[in-house]
């Protein structure tokens, strides 16, 4: 094995935020389009074009949310453990929303009646509008600690259940992450229907994107506000060796103000993250507005890759700190599968992840092109 | 013990798991079908081909986006609701997923859109290229999650860890070409084949009874019965009969299936018909076969099966040991094992599993009275009764359905397949045949692999989640409620264009439509 073990967990860290970053870029693309399809698109004819601007992809990009939890649980079982059956109110939610959009797309056009079409857009709007805002919410509750504890099998228990598990979970900080989630994928998803349509859709996009784009900056500022000022953060004071056998109750952890800032000033190239997420969004205002979609996607994607790199660098080595039981948080050193399980994953996506990009880029290649009216009506028996 | 709530649990599994696969074994066969149709258009020009393939892949595409629907669920249910299993397990259970997912999933999942979109925007063999990713990628999927499921089932390559209290992997390439995995991933993917074959075959007969589309029907009942016919074979060839050889799992689910409850001497009969009784232990009424058994399930003369009496007394050994290894691994996770415990563990730790059963009796494991260890000897032999039936109603499918094949290839190869009324009548009522036998199998996998989560490593019971019987009855409703409200459209939709037939892909050329001039394509 070339890697040594500490490597690979560090490396799996990189990995994991990559995975998420692949899912905001591609499915929360789509995802950005449904949230707008039923206010930019006036017409059916309208919303048809909106949708097959993603039609051909989205299921392929949906792989990325499947490879991102099947990644979890190979190289962190603990995480995957432990978060998804502690959300399980706000995971059921997701699910439920994301069921809309499989059959949204595919369904939706297969018969005409107009109510049937008018449904499966609020359907299709519920399986973007959801999941974005929840993932923002899953990711606000954990830099403010999640309750749960293990106990000595390294069985987790969450506090409280039902409403009681799902109502602490909308708290306003965490809902706060939620709207900047939303924001930010609505904006690359309106960049995305700017660049593949025409007028009048394209123009009418452009107001969506500013709008979009201020609000996820300015909660991205305030986020970072309140985390300066309002909200403790976790920190490690002792802990085994980085390379030992993966033991979440063999650590120390103290809850302190300031712990989430600590890694700007250890490693201050670490303040490129929000810079480039403030940079990323503004940029993509200005680009969208000058009418250059394609720098606008770039560079909307560079925002996103800020945002979720913030919220993963304030919290690094954590990735689940635990609220009622600090010792019992799982971090980078100690939520990893063993070294092998590691080493056969990390080849797995050496090889894969460009393959899987290789042929990604051939697709959109193929399908490239403004999505019209006319073409819609012409291939009405086929399209989406 | 909440007994309410492991039982809630295991329902919602069952019911979210045979719900997706409704829809699986049409995707695994049909998009072979696909690629078959469509190279032969590519290879003759004729557009009738190219038609063909359009129609059941509207018809696949109905059924592919259920099947992407429901599969999301099951990615996550594992986390969200065995969260002891996905950290006990999840170090080797978790990577054929993730693998799945990269290497598969990912495959079919991008290349689909292009075969139901690119067909403007392609040339005729990218399109056929892209069919073909498409069902090699759908196939790849299932054999990943085939090596998941098998492991489940044996657990090779790998080793219960003391210090990180769980299973971790030892060698990926025993994961991966563990022998149950690999029968089933044959078993499984042969009968999505003949699932696809007998949905194309029911559909068409309804035409030819109905005397419509005569061309089209024909050709596509001809590319259907010769696929079916090699698949049908295959299934029952290949029947996953070989993986009954390893692991005490596997033979008690052998024994449970065939109702053998006394070791018989070699070569075993085999049990056609009776009423397995476990409260006596015995079968009423048997109808037996000499011999049969014994030469199926050990392909000899001369070896035993196994009964499951003689499991239950290797069984209650087991659990003792395991009383052992609980007791060992209680003072190593306290920090105050000495070297000889620690040897101790190390000696007893393959009946670890077997000591975990008494937890559903006692917190503490190894104050265990005789009476609690007897009822969890009980507990490690699933009940027999259903077991039986579904695996033999499961086989008598299988093997009308390769009369019903073989006799629709036959007639295709004399050409006089639509004077058979009766053998299209039987098709098209047959429709939902290889679908129940689908579930039944994996009803047989399943259940026969109780009490065990993973076998003889981790129970069912302990592998839940800590969540309230609440929360699960609220999440089963909700789950059962929206995908039958899925599943009505679906049935709806695939109705409505399956009557429609090849007229829906609106080129002027089919049953019920005004004739006009081709789209200039």
């Amino acid at each position: 094995m070339i890697l040594d073990y500490e490597t690979l967990k560090f490396v799996w860290w990189i990995l994991v935020g990559a995975l998420l970053i692949g899912f905001a870029v591609t499915d929360g693309m789509d995802m950005g389009v449904g949230n707008l399809l039923p206010f930019i698109g006036r017409t059916d004819d309208e919303r048809r074009v909106i949708i097959n601007t993603v039609g051909p992809h989205w299921d392929g990009n949906q792989v990325w949310l499947i490879t991102a939890g099947g990644a979890i649980f190979a190289a962190w079982p603990a995480v995957y453990a432990a978060a998804f059956s502690g959300f399980y109110m706000a995971m059921l939610l997701v699910l439920f929303a994301l069921f809309f959009r499989p059959v949204g797309f595919d369904y939706r056009s297969k018969i005409a009646d107009p109510r049937w079409r008018r449904a499966w857009d609020w359907g299709l709007f519920a399986g973007g509008a959801v999941p974005s805002l929840i993932f923002g919410v899953a990711f606000g509750n954990l830099l403010q600690g999640v309750p749960f504890h293990l106990d000595e099998f390294l069985r987790s228990h969450y506090q409280g259940s039902l409403l009681w598990a799902l109502l602490p979970l909308l708290n306003p900080f965490a809902l706060l992450a939620g709207v900047i989630s939303f924001a930010m994928l609505t904006m690359h998803g309106g960049v995305w229907l700017q660049l593949r349509t025409n007028a009048p859709i394209a123009q009418r996009v452009k107001m969506a994107i500013t709008i979009m784009g201020l609000v996820a900056a300015a909660g991205f500022a305030l986020a970072g506000l309140w985390i300066t000022y309002g909200i403790d953060g976790f920190r490690v004071v002792s802990q085994p060796a980085l390379d030992a056998l993966p033991n979440p109750l063999a650590k120390t952890v103290v809850v302190e103000a300031g712990a989430w800032l600590a890694i700007y000033d250890q490693v201050p190239v670490a303040i490129l993250a929000p810079v480039a997420g403030f940079a990323g969004i503004f940029t993509t205002i200005l680009l969208s507005r000058m009418d250059r979609p394609g720098w606008a996607f770039l560079t909307s994607g560079i925002g996103m890759t800020g945002i979720v790199g913030t919220a993963g660098l304030s919290m690094f080595p954590f990735i689940m700190p635990s609220s009622i039981d600090p010792k019992s948080s799982l971090t980078v050193w100690d939520a990893p599968s063993s070294h092998l399980t590691l080493a056969v994953m990390f080849w797995a996506v050496v090889i894969f992840l460009p393959i899987v990009l290789g042929y990604t880029v051939w697709c959109y290649s193929r399908m490239w092109g403004k999505v019209t009216e006319q073409e819609i009506q012409a291939r009405s028996h086929s399209a989406y | 013990m909440d007994e309410l709530f492991i039982d809630l649990s295991r329902w919602q599994f069952a019911a979210t798991a045979m719900y997706h696969f409704l829809f699986v074994p049409l995707t695994l066969g049909i998009s072979w079908i696909l690629f078959i149709m469509e190279a032969v258009y590519v290879m003759t020009g004729q557009e009738i081909y190219r038609d063909m393939t359009k129609f059941w892949g509207k018809l696949f595409g109905i059924n592919f986006a259920l099947g992407v629907t429901t599969g999301l669920t099951m990615e996550f249910e594992f986390g969200t609701n065995w969260a002891y299993y996905s950290h006990y397990v999840g170090d080797v259970f978790g990577a054929p997923l993730a693998i799945e997912g990269l290497m598969a999933f990912f495959l079919e999942s991008t290349f689909i859109g292009l075969f139901f979109l690119g067909w403007e925007k392609l040339s005729k063999r990218q399109h056929l290229m892209v069919t073909f990713l498409t069902a090699f990628g759908s196939n790849l999927s299932a054999l990943w999650i085939l090596v998941a499921n098998g492991w489940m089932q044996n657990p090779v390559g790998s080793e219960f860890s003391a210090q990180t209290m769980r299973m971790e992997m030892t060698s990926f390439a025993e994961v991966l070409f563990n022998p149950v995995a690999q029968v089933k991933f044959v078993h499984t993917v042969s009968a999505g084949y003949v699932t696809a074959s007998m949905f194309v075959l029911a559909i068409s007969a309804y035409y030819l009874l109905k005397g419509r589309d005569l061309a089209f029907a024909k050709r596509s009942f001809a590319i259907a019965a010769g696929f079916g016919l090699a698949s049908a074979l295959s299934v029952i060839v290949l029947g996953d009969e070989s993986g009954y050889e390893l692991g005490d799992v596997q033979k008690t689910k052998l024994a449970a299936i065939e109702a053998e409850y006394e070791t018989l001497p070699a070569p075993a009969p085999f049990t056609l018909f009776g009423l397995p009784n476990d409260e006596t232990m015995q079968t009423d009424y048997a109808v037996k076969v000499p011999y049969a058994l014994g030469l199926i399930a050990t392909r000899s003369t001369d070896q035993e099966v196994t009964g499951l009496k003689d499991l239950m007394v290797r069984h209650e050994e087991r659990i003792r040991s395991g009383m052992v290894a609980y007791g060992a691994l209680q003072k190593i996770r306290q920090g105050a094992a000495d070297d000889e415990t620690k040897a101790t563990f190390e000696a007893h730790k393959v009946d670890l599993g077997y000591g975990l059963l008494l937890k559903r009796y006692t917190a503490d494991v190894v104050d265990a009275t005789p009476e609690q260890v007897a009822l969890a000897v009980q507990d490690t032999v699933p009940p027999v009764a259903p077991l039986f039936w579904t695996f033999r109603v499961m086989v008598a499918f299988g093997f009308l359905m390769l009369f019903l094949i073989g006799a629709a290839f036959w007639f295709t190869v004399r050409r006089t397949i639509e004077r058979q009324r009766w053998l299209l009548k039987m098709l098209l009522w047959s429709l939902p045949v290889p679908w129940l036998a689908c579930e039944m199998g994996w009803f047989v996998a399943e259940f026969g692999r109780q009490p065990w989560a993973i076998g003889e490593v981790l129970p069912t019971f302990l592998a839940t989640s800590s969540l309230t019987s609440g929360e699960l009855a609220f999440s089963l409703a909700g789950f059962i409620g929206f995908y039958t409200f899925l599943l009505c459209i679906e049935v709806y939709l695939m109705q409505k264009y399956a009557r429609l037939g090849p007229a829906s892909l609106g080129t002027g050329r089919y049953h019920g439509e005004q004739p006009h001039p081709a789209p200039a394509e």
